[in-house]
């Protein structure tokens, strides 16, 4: 399968103060459509920069950033956030729920953005909370769900304007096991079933067995990236 | 409006805040109402003065009199059209307390000016006909219960009858009505040759004269005529217009519109503080769930927006309950500025005030929240 | 105690110092309270100001005499046979000469243009009698000359030159086609009668063609003469009259408009005082949010509620009185002794000053504590109850 996302030669330099630092130096990624990829590596490695990069919440100091066919480090802010609304959802590791709205006001946040109309956006709200297994769950306020079902509602508001990519930071990180197995369960499912692409970041190994790929991030380089068949 | 929701439930985060934050709006508006509606009260004479009138009065100060003689020369000044007379009786019923506006006139020339009154022809004819007949604004009537036939005395403090005393005693015999100024039906109006013939003193001498115009463009042209006429005699008139005598009459009692508009921006000096702060407050404390806007596709000039939004909605409802509060509260007022109602443009200008003051609190939030950086906001930075 | 009163200390003496980290909420309740005292303060300065201006005005031994019936000199006529009866009363006081200190008066009005607006204004022409300057000890000329009687001369009072065009020494002023010569000006001691211009009586009352008085004032042997005096007066058969102390008729004449600036005054600056609560609710609250790590950590190692009670408390205080001072000191600075003229009683301009004096100021500073305890209130008690674990965990 062609690759859904492409990095080429990227580098990340941030500002700290006077210091100029270099975050990432000069990354070169293909991830095909349809993998599951973990990104692992120590603190400090650069994976979620990276991240950000893919999911164009942030832009390379140079390199070239392409995903779906499309040169995300070209875009300027306004046309990068409509690129965001239509192509990645994203799952955090707090979930960043807004906690004054219940789930099902969550989770139509992105569908904001479109023409639908708002019967069409009811159905699709629900169609996404039926796919997380939260439908009971829609008139709740984010302080009145447990931390897996906050992380459910997270991933429904991912999924519901359809995108072909989910970009994962820690998604499990606040987790207890069993919750967080449900989680990378869940994205799984998504993954094979539904064919979305998922780039994680993690740092727990049992988490990085659900995807199909790692990658080693150290330092600001790639490291090395396994494959791993997963039954 | 999908975006109501969102707006709606970001305002009410803190609830606390909010609450204060509104209430402190309701407050400036209520008071800017009150205040604002008062100075319009005053000033609506002078807003609503007959463009085709002047007002000719002495030129020493305009409570001196002038001589009855100069309203048939005026007559017959080219371009007017009608000239009535006026003068100060300074009445009160029974009590200092129920002072009456109440003016001696001379019907026929009066009605001839006179057009914002309405009064049943047969009244009209009557009160031309009974020496101490009056008429009297349906206010007034109200007031005090009076009615067509009642005989009614009135005390004046300035002027004494013939063979002593100062209680003079009318006849009603109409009741008149005024749909546009509603003030005028406060008036009491009786027959200027029973008042002159029966005074003590100052007879022959009238207050002021009303002069209708026919173009009102000619005014000052005719203002000028009349003032010449009288020029180097006793009794030199100035002329003005309605209005500008309105006006004067206003500043006399000292500058309203100034103080009012002191304090009003007193007022809105602090509550400019005080939403700004709470705005600005409430901003920083989402700076992360402005960062998930932004990530899920909100662009920066969309939450610009969004928090703008916020900060007009919050103004503009709190101003309307404000304005609320003072048309419901203005009718108490009723007694001392004798208007009953809030004027509906005190209440566009306090909308228009309250878009201002949203625009002006919210702006550095937005602005703020338009720069947020997602990376940095979502790291905790 | 000793250590409650140490833990009191301690906790507000900290959190005081940590009021500047706030500096942008904390300027709320102070610009909040601020300028509701300054509008408090100037609109009774002003209520103040015209009240003194009119208490200047009278003496407790001088009577003035109006037409039974009128409330004001402009609407009161006396005729001169009455003007001659009046000051052979009882209870009148004469000069060295045997002849009643006694003034008959003629109140004309004139229109000039008021400098501030350039809008005209009706001011009070006086017509004295010859006595008028022994029965008003008070007035005494600042510059030129006295008028002389039958020659169209004036004088002005300061007030009135302050604030009118046209009156300034040798101008000359046309009054009912007569010209008139300013010949100098008087200060009558802060009274009313310094808006006001005078001339001789008799050359007043030709140039405006009448030949009734308005009024007669007599200065009597003593305050407790008037009421022989006002028997005398009132019992005769001739006369029509109302006899008042000068002091009950300039209270009388300063009572409406009084009323009306106390009304205004608090009706106002209550309001804008509720206003200033809730902004000063919402900064202390922020204030304990702020607070609330270390409020728990101060609770967690022993420290008791009250101190944290305390020090919400005096932060609010504080907080208002710098507010209230800045807004009393404000209304000083702006307003006190600046002219404003409004319309008195005999239609005509009285100028005044307003008038902060320190107990205006200290009701200004009183409302402020008000508004400042109210507004740490609810926070204070927030602050009390603020759950322990909850606040370190959350911090």
């Amino acid at each position: 399968m062609a690759a859904i996302i492409s990095l080429r030669n990227v580098v990340k330099r941030y500002l700290r103060g006077k210091q100029s630092v270099e975050v990432l130096h000069g990354i070169d990624l293909d991830i095909e459509t349809g993998d599951f990829v973990a990104l692992m590596g120590p603190s400090g490695s650069g994976k979620t920069t990276l991240l950000n990069l893919i999911g164009g919440l942030d832009t390379p100091s140079s390199g070239e950033v392409s995903v779906a066919g499309v040169r995300i480090d070209a875009l300027g802010g306004a046309r990068l956030a409509r690129w965001r609304a239509r192509n990645v959802g994203f799952v955090f590791q707090f979930y960043n729920l807004l906690p004054q709205l219940s789930a099902q006001r969550n989770v139509e946040l992105p569908l904001l953005l479109t023409s639908l109309s708002a019967a069409q956006r009811r159905r699709n709200v629900q169609a996404a909370l039926a796919i997380v297994g939260l439908s009971d769950r829609a008139h709740h306020k984010p302080s009145e769900l447990s931390g897996g079902q906050a992380q459910r509602v997270a991933i429904a508001r991912a999924l519901v304007s359809d995108p072909t990519l989910l970009v994962c930071d820690e998604p499990t990180g606040d987790l207890d096991r069993a919750t967080a197995d449900e989680i990378l369960g869940l994205l799984q499912t998504l993954n094979r079933e539904q064919g979305k692409t998922v780039v994680m970041v993690t740092h727990d190994p049992k988490a990085a067995e659900f995807a199909t790929h790692q990658l080693y991030l150290d330092k600001g380089e790639l490291v090395s990236r396994s494959t791993k068949a997963v039954a | 409006m999908k975006f109501l929701p969102l707006i709606w439930a970001a305002l009410w985060r803190k609830k606390t805040r909010t609450v204060f934050t509104l209430l402190s709006i309701v407050v400036a508006f209520l008071l800017f109402g009150m205040l604002q509606g008062v100075n319009a009260a005053f000033n609506s004479a002078v807003d609503r003065a007959n463009v085709n009138r002047l007002m000719v009065a002495n030129a020493t100060a305009f409570t001196e009199s002038l001589p009855y003689a100069y309203l048939t020369q005026i007559e017959s000044v080219p371009g007017v059209s009608a000239v009535s007379q006026q003068s100060w009786f300074g009445g009160y019923y029974q009590d200092p307390k129920n002072f009456v506006f109440s003016f001696p006139v001379e019907p026929l020339r009066w009605r001839r000016i006179g057009t914002e009154y309405r009064i049943p022809e047969d009244q009209f004819d009557a009160w031309v006909r009974t020496r101490t007949g009056a008429v009297v604004g349906a206010q007034l009537a109200a007031k005090y219960g009076w009615k067509i036939g009642d005989r009614v005395p009135l005390h004046s403090v300035i002027w004494t009858k013939a063979g002593g005393g100062s209680d003079w005693e009318f006849d009603i015999v109409g009741i008149f009505t005024s749909p546009e100024f509603a003030s005028r039906e406060n008036q009491f109006l009786f027959n200027y040759s029973y008042f002159d013939e029966a005074r003590v003193f100052g007879k022959g001498r009238v207050g002021w004269l009303v002069v209708q115009v026919a173009d009102p463009r000619a005014s000052a042209r005719i203002a000028a005529a009349i003032d010449h006429l009288f020029a180097n005699s006793p009794d030199e008139t100035e002329t003005k217009t309605e209005k500008e005598f309105q006006q004067s009459f206003l500043k006399q009692i000292g500058d309203i519109n100034f103080i009012v508009t002191r304090i009003l921006f007193a007022v809105f000096f602090s509550l400019l503080f005080a939403t700004g702060s709470s705005l600005m407050q409430s901003m920083r404390e989402r700076i992360p769930e402005l960062a998930v806007l932004k990530t899920v596709g909100f662009t920066d000039a969309g939450v610009l927006r969004l928090v703008l939004a916020e900060s007009v909605m919050l103004c503009v409802l709190a101003a309307l309950a404000g304005l609320a509060a003072a048309a419901l509260l203005f009718p108490a007022l009723r007694d001392a500025i004798g208007v009953v109602t809030l004027p509906r443009a005190v209440l566009a200008e306090g909308v228009v005030i309250a878009v201002l003051l949203a625009l002006a609190t919210g702006l550095l939030p937005a602005w703020r929240a338009r720069r947020l950086s997602i990376v940095d906001a979502l790291a905790g930075r | 105690m000793a250590g409650l009163a140490n833990q009191i200390a301690a906790v507000t003496v900290n959190n005081l110092r940590s009021v500047p980290q706030r500096a942008g909420v904390s300027a709320v309740i102070v610009i909040g309270i601020a300028v509701t005292v300054a509008v408090l303060v100037s609109v009774l300065a002003m209520a103040t100001g015209f009240g003194k201006t009119l208490a200047n005005t009278g003496r407790e031994d001088r009577a003035i005499v109006l037409r039974g019936g009128s409330q004001s000199e402009l609407a009161s006529t006396l005729s001169r046979e009455n003007t001659l009866t009046i000051p052979d009363a009882r209870g009148v006081r004469r000069s060295a000469d045997g002849k009643p200190i006694a003034s008959a008066e003629m109140v004309g009005i004139v229109s000039l243009k008021q400098k501030a607006t350039g809008t005209k204004a009706n001011v009070t022409l006086r017509g004295v009698g010859p006595k008028a300057f022994d029965l008003r000890p008070e007035i005494h000329l600042v510059a030129g000359r006295l008028f002389q009687p039958a020659v169209r001369e004036l004088i002005v009072g300061k007030a009135a030159l302050g604030q009118f065009e046209g009156v300034d020494l040798g101008r000359r002023v046309t009054i009912h086609d007569t010209e008139w010569t300013v010949v100098g000006v008087f200060d009558s001691g802060g009274g009313s009668h310094e808006s006001e211009l005078m001339a001789d009586a008799e050359t007043v009352l030709s140039a405006y063609r009448r030949n009734l008085f308005q009024s007669a004032t007599v200065m009597l042997e003593s305050r407790q003469a008037f009421d022989a005096f006002k028997d005398q007066l009132t019992t005769d058969p001739t006369l029509s009259v109302d006899v008042k102390r000068e002091t009950e008729y300039y209270a009388e004449q300063s009572k409406q408009l009084s009323r009306l600036l106390f009304f205004v005054a608090y009706i106002v600056g209550g309001i804008m005082a509720v206003g200033a609560v809730f902004g000063a609710l919402n900064t202390m609250y922020s204030a304990v949010s702020a607070r609330a790590l270390e409020i728990a950590t101060l609770r967690a190692i022993g420290f008791g509620a009250l101190p944290v009670v305390i020090s919400v408390f005096v932060e609010a205080l504080a907080l208002a009185l710098i507010g209230g001072a800045l807004g009393a000191a404000a209304a000083w600075i702006f307003f006190n002794g600046s002219s404003v003229n409004t319309l008195g009683s005999n239609f005509t301009q009285v100028v005044f000053q307003l008038t902060v004096t320190p107990s205006l100021a200290m009701s200004g500073i009183v409302l402020a504590c008000i508004v400042g305890i109210l507004g740490g209130l609810f926070p204070a008690i927030r602050a009390a109850r603020l759950p322990i674990a909850a606040a370190l965990r959350a911090g």
